[in-house]
């Protein structure tokens, strides 16, 4: 490998990843992709779901991402995320009540619910739960 | 002239009036702080997004998005009006309605109705005396703690009710921070969006075309077309990043001055109750005095 590759992912409250990765796996609308060093000029949409990076030291590390924009360069990979968490910052408690809280809109069937926000915010609490029981 | 006590008590209260306010420009500057803080922390997004969407813009045309359309006919508006909820923060709410007032009276002029939504009770209070219809209010929200979902469940009710056709224009009024002793009303267009011009100049300035090469997936078109309607949320949450530090900016300073009024006034007053004593006291020596001549006679 040539050498690492810049990975910046920011959201509008926070700079949450800023470090050299060896290489970094996004999850794009139109599927998975990898990116490394010298990658070509690429701008996609992302989907609700786990971003993966091997650090300089090759330690692999996740982060949960809602969606968004990624941009990658050949020496820089920028993600552009409404809300992101390292793994490790991912609070149980509060994405089970959300959770619960999404099941519970979508099962009540009332007229006035926004049922395209509340499955987006269903399907979201899930990819942090499977992304938080993944630990160890 | 005002008796000893009278003159006391006023000093006691303008004393007290300037611990309060002594303490509220204490908060209002460590609010300030934590609300810069936000400002800093929300400007690499918004530099990139602004960055992305430009060139983006440039590359895809111009009808690739219903949001970029001017309609032929406006004929109501939609003006998100962003004030505080609370008072006491100098000609701060007063400006930033009286900018909307102006706004309202030159479109009704030209027989447009105008509708609002509020953030921060201020503006709400005058929409509702003056009898403009009013869509939705947000309170507790300028000035306190909030996050980007709060900009993005906003912005996009804003954009559907646009697409539906609810409104033709909308328009967002907001403060705009621009140093600690200068915030200045703005309005901004943020439907339909304006042509993005400046990455076009400053693509002139690097002689690098950004994102001249790039693959984008899927098309163009399709990438604008999701990052439009975000971008209407960024706009907004920048609207209220600004207003809330403005706010808090113009609190400080107005409680710097009311305290400092506040010197004055006890200052002044400790004068006259001075007078006042020693008055007394001569007119006690005169009166002593008097008696004693009065006794020699």
């Amino acid at each position: 490998m040539a050498g690492n590759i810049r990975l910046e992912v920011v959201t509008p409250e926070a700079s949450v990843v800023s470090e050299d990765a060896q290489i970094v796996v996004a999850p794009g609308t139109l599927g998975e992709f990898g990116v490394l060093i010298g990658h070509t000029p690429f701008l996609t949409t992302l989907k609700p779901g786990t971003l993966r990076y091997k650090d300089a030291k090759g330690v692999e590390k996740f982060v949960f991402i809602s969606g968004g924009f990624a941009e990658a360069l050949p020496d820089k990979v920028t993600i552009l995320a409404e809300s992101a968490e390292r793994r490790r910052d991912i609070d149980i408690e509060r994405v089970k009540k959300a959770l619960k809280r999404a099941q519970e809109r979508l099962a009540s069937k009332k007229p006035d619910i926004n049922y395209e926000r509340a499955r987006a915010a269903l399907q979201r609490a899930l990819y942090r739960i499977r992304l938080a029981e993944t630990r160890r | 002239m005002a008796t000893l006590k009278e003159v006391k008590t006023k000093i006691t209260a303008v004393k007290k009036t300037k611990q309060i306010t002594k303490a509220m420009n204490m908060v209002a500057t460590s609010k300030l702080r934590g609300a810069q803080q936000k400002m800093d922390a929300f400007r690499p997004y918004a530099l990139k997004f602004a960055d992305v969407l430009g060139s983006l813009a440039e590359k895809a045309g111009e009808e690739a998005s219903p949001l970029l359309i001017p309609r032929e006919e406006v004929k109501k508006i939609h003006v998100i009006l962003c004030t505080s909820d609370r008072g006491l923060c100098g000609g701060f709410n007063s400006h930033l309605i009286s900018k909307a007032e102006k706004f309202a009276k030159e479109k009704s002029e030209q027989s447009i109705e105008v509708v609002f939504t509020n953030f921060g009770k201020k503006g709400r209070n005058w929409c509702r005396k003056n009898g403009f219809l009013i869509l939705g209010e947000h309170f507790g929200i300028v000035g306190a703690k909030f996050g980007f979902n709060i900009a993005t469940v906003a912005g996009q009710g804003i954009v559907d009710g646009f697409l539906d056709e609810e409104y033709d224009e909308v328009y967002v009024i907001y403060s705009e921070f621009v140093s600690m002793g200068r915030q200045t009303p703005v309005i901004q267009q943020i439907l339909p969006i304006q042509p993005i011009e400046s990455v076009e100049k400053k693509a002139e300035d690097d002689q690098t075309p950004y994102l001249a090469e790039h693959i984008c997936e899927p098309s163009t078109d399709e990438l604008l077309g999701d990052m439009l309607p975000k971008n209407i949320c960024v706009q907004l949450y920048s609207a209220l990043l600004e207003t809330s530090t403005s706010e808090h900016a113009a609190r400080m300073t107005a409680m710097d001055n009311a305290t400092k009024a506040c010197n004055d006034i006890v200052q002044s007053l400790t004068l006259s109750y001075n007078k006042a004593r020693q008055a007394g006291i001569t007119a006690d020596l005169m009166d002593i005095v008097g008696g004693a001549e009065a006794l020699k006679g």
